[in-house]
């Protein structure tokens, strides 16, 4: 009786496993126009996506209290300093509700990429974020060209790849 | 001196799967060292425990966790009447714990190891947790086996003679859901099956029997259970974040088991921080339990029934505990090579009160000498304090 | 172990369930506060072990002690 409940824990086990990896949600090319928005920076400027149009745009949605953002954040920044001469720019919209973190963070691990405040999650919802960290990069003519959801060490390494193919084009 | 180790493998299934709910569940939880302190006074009996925790991650799938936990007991405890000098025992338990991670699947394997004088517990625990739709639902499953080894010390606390009785194996299948509901309100609710078998009782706890032939009116026998154990567990709890930041949390759970014992537990909890430095935490618990079918505090005569139980854990009773915890972050931006650490104070006081189960170590006069007719004795109640100090550091 | 079969099965249900694709209510961007800390289910793992060992080694009841879930949910 117990052996035919362990085989049956066993089946569910692996059964559980399979579906779990054909069921995840997978970074991935994807199309259609960049919904446009303006933001307001840290700072009180307004920064609007179609001041970027012609560049290469990565726009990645972080937030202070989720670690993976916290990790790529270094990584971003570099890329953002080797690409930018080339024509690539790099947008962090941060998604906290309230903006006393976001400064705090910024001010002890500073980046040189525009960070630009969504409280309101307007823009996070036009983009449909649904996982985070997400980047979503944008190519000259302003088409969405590829989502990337979620950050694993070495997935710098695939977004590097893209900037510079749509670099090229 | 026997403890119940059922603990041991939760300590690993439970330091993975919890550490899982800070940081998400397909993330790794920080690198973290803990030392710890803890005294028990309650019923007779002292018990410092000490362990020391170690986890750092070797790559960002895959991280191990060490823990070394000493217990040592000292004390008279009310059970043990054929040993009138106090018992000393040490407890030493390893663990080993083992957490990889593929995308949203989070896998755990872990092994524990407990010997003290007269027990030693080997234990293996698997599991595998999943995160789904759009990572709301975390549904998770696990499978434990343990293998006891029993013994009893015939001799003394300092010059112990141990006799090896038997084994014990035991299995535990659980289960659990958990789900964010709101932006506020995440909830739960886990299932355990856990089949024992081989030689449950403990060796040092005794029945009596009515004996109208010596002075006390009743003499003392072995206890006697059945070879086989099964319980099921249910427990479903919610956690709600108000809105002035602090956290509420209600839970509870249904036992019952082959043995005939129904319990109850209702616990309650309020986490207060204060600034980025303090954290305060309340709790409370009520426990009740009804008695197994085979236990009875002084049964009518030697072999009345097939199986035969004086165990307190058997007794119906009911057990009330407040709680209350500091945690202050000493250096919350960091300290040398630790990005975050905290020391935490606890104290914990549990009420015990039992219906069945009588006071007869320190009322065991006989009644011609002025003490109790059998089976009137006070019943059994008394308090534990526990007193728990640690110190965590995140690197 | 009647019961353990029917957690297996209501278990292996949910997780053919996931496979018709359900949209989060709750957005990833709204996780900040069940990310926090005070929100997890056992902040000190040590010490909520040595807890419910000194209530198994003197009820008649164990088991059903843990849950996973919650955080941040990221990646």
């Amino acid at each position: 009786m117990q052996l035919s409940t362990m085989r049956l824990f066993k089946r569910c086990a692996m059964a559980a496993i399979v579906v779990a990896s054909t069921a995840f949600a997978a970074s991935g090319d994807a199309s259609g126009p960049a919904p446009a928005f303006t933001l307001t920076s840290l700072s009180g400027q307004q920064g609007a996506l179609s001041q970027y149009k012609g560049q290469v745009v990565m726009v990645n949605f972080w937030a202070t209290w989720c670690g993976p953002c916290q990790q790529e954040m270094p990584l971003l920044d570099q890329m953002y300093k080797k690409y930018k001469p080339a024509g690539f720019t790099l947008i962090g919209v941060n998604v906290d509700k309230d903006t006393p973190p976001v400064k705090d963070l910024l001010a002890r691990k500073p980046v040189s990429f525009p960070v630009l405040l969504d409280p309101a999650n307007q823009v996070s919802k036009a983009y449909h974020v649904d996982e985070m960290p997400s980047s979503v990069i944008i190519d000259r003519k302003g088409e969405i060209r590829y989502i990337h959801r979620g950050y694993r060490p070495g997935d710098e390494n695939e977004y590097q790849d893209r900037i510079r193919q749509l670099i090229r084009e | 001196m026997t403890l119940v180790p059922r603990h041991l493998s939760r300590l690993a299934a439970l330091a993975a799967l919890s550490l899982i709910c800070v940081a998400g569940a397909a993330v790794l939880p920080d690198d973290r060292a803990d030392l710890f302190y803890s005294t028990y006074k309650g019923g007779g009996m002292d018990i410092t425990g000490e362990s020391v925790l170690v986890r750092k991650k070797f790559s960002e799938n895959f991280a191990v966790e060490a823990n070394y936990f000493v217990d040592k007991v000292s004390g008279a405890s009310i059970d043990v009447l054929s040993q009138a000098s106090v018992i000393k025992d040490e407890r030493k338990q390893k663990s080993l714990s083992v957490d990889y991670i593929h995308d949203k699947t989070q896998y755990n394997v872990s092994y524990t190891n407990s010997t003290e004088r007269d027990y030693i517990s080997n234990t293996t625990h698997a599991s595998l947790s999943q995160d789904m739709f759009g990572d709301l639902t975390t549904v998770s499953l696990g499978f434990t086996y343990s293998h006891n080894t029993v013994g009893e010390n015939n001799g003394t606390a300092n010059a112990p003679v141990i006799s090896w009785l038997g084994h014990a194996t035991s299995r535990s299948f659980e289960g659990g859901v958990s789900q964010i509901v709101t932006r506020n309100l995440i909830a739960g609710v886990t299932v355990e099956v856990i089949t024992d078998q081989g030689l449950l009782s403990n060796p040092y706890r005794s029945i009596r029997f009515l004996d109208p032939l010596v002075p006390l009116g009743y003499s003392l026998g072995t206890q006697v259970y059945p070879n086989t154990h099964t319980s099921t567990a249910v427990e479903t709890r919610a956690k709600y974040y108000l809105p002035y930041r602090a956290a509420a949390s209600v839970s509870y759970r249904y036992f019952s088991d082959t043995w005939g014992i129904r319990a109850n537990t209702i616990e309650l909890d309020y986490t207060q921080p204060v600034s980025n430095k303090w954290i305060f935490e309340g709790r409370v618990r009520h426990y009740s339990q009804n008695a197994a079918t085979f236990y009875s505090d002084l049964f009518p005569f030697a072999g009345s029934q097939n199986f035969e139980a004086r165990d307190q854990n058997l007794a119906a009773s009911t057990n009330n505990t407040f709680d209350g915890k500091v945690t202050y972050a000493f250096a919350p931006e960091g300290f040398l090579i630790f990005k975050r650490a905290t020391a935490s104070f606890d104290v914990t006081r549990i009420t015990f009160k039992y219906s069945d189960f009588r006071n007869i170590k320190y009322y065991n006069d006989t009644p011609a000498g002025g003490g109790y007719q059998p089976g009137t004795e006070p019943l059994y109640a008394f308090d534990a304090m526990v007193y728990q100090f640690y110190i965590s550091m995140f690197f | 172990m009647r019961a353990s079969l029917k957690l297996v099965v209501v278990v292996g249900g949910l997780l053919l369930l996931e496979a018709c694709s359900i949209q989060p209510w709750v957005k990833p961007y709204e996780r900040d506060r069940l990310a926090d800390p005070i929100m997890s289910w056992d902040r000190d793992a040590i010490s909520g072990a040595y807890l419910d060992h000194v209530y198994e080694s003197r009820e008649g009841s164990r088991g059903a002690t843990g849950t996973a879930g919650g955080g941040c949910g990221c990646n």
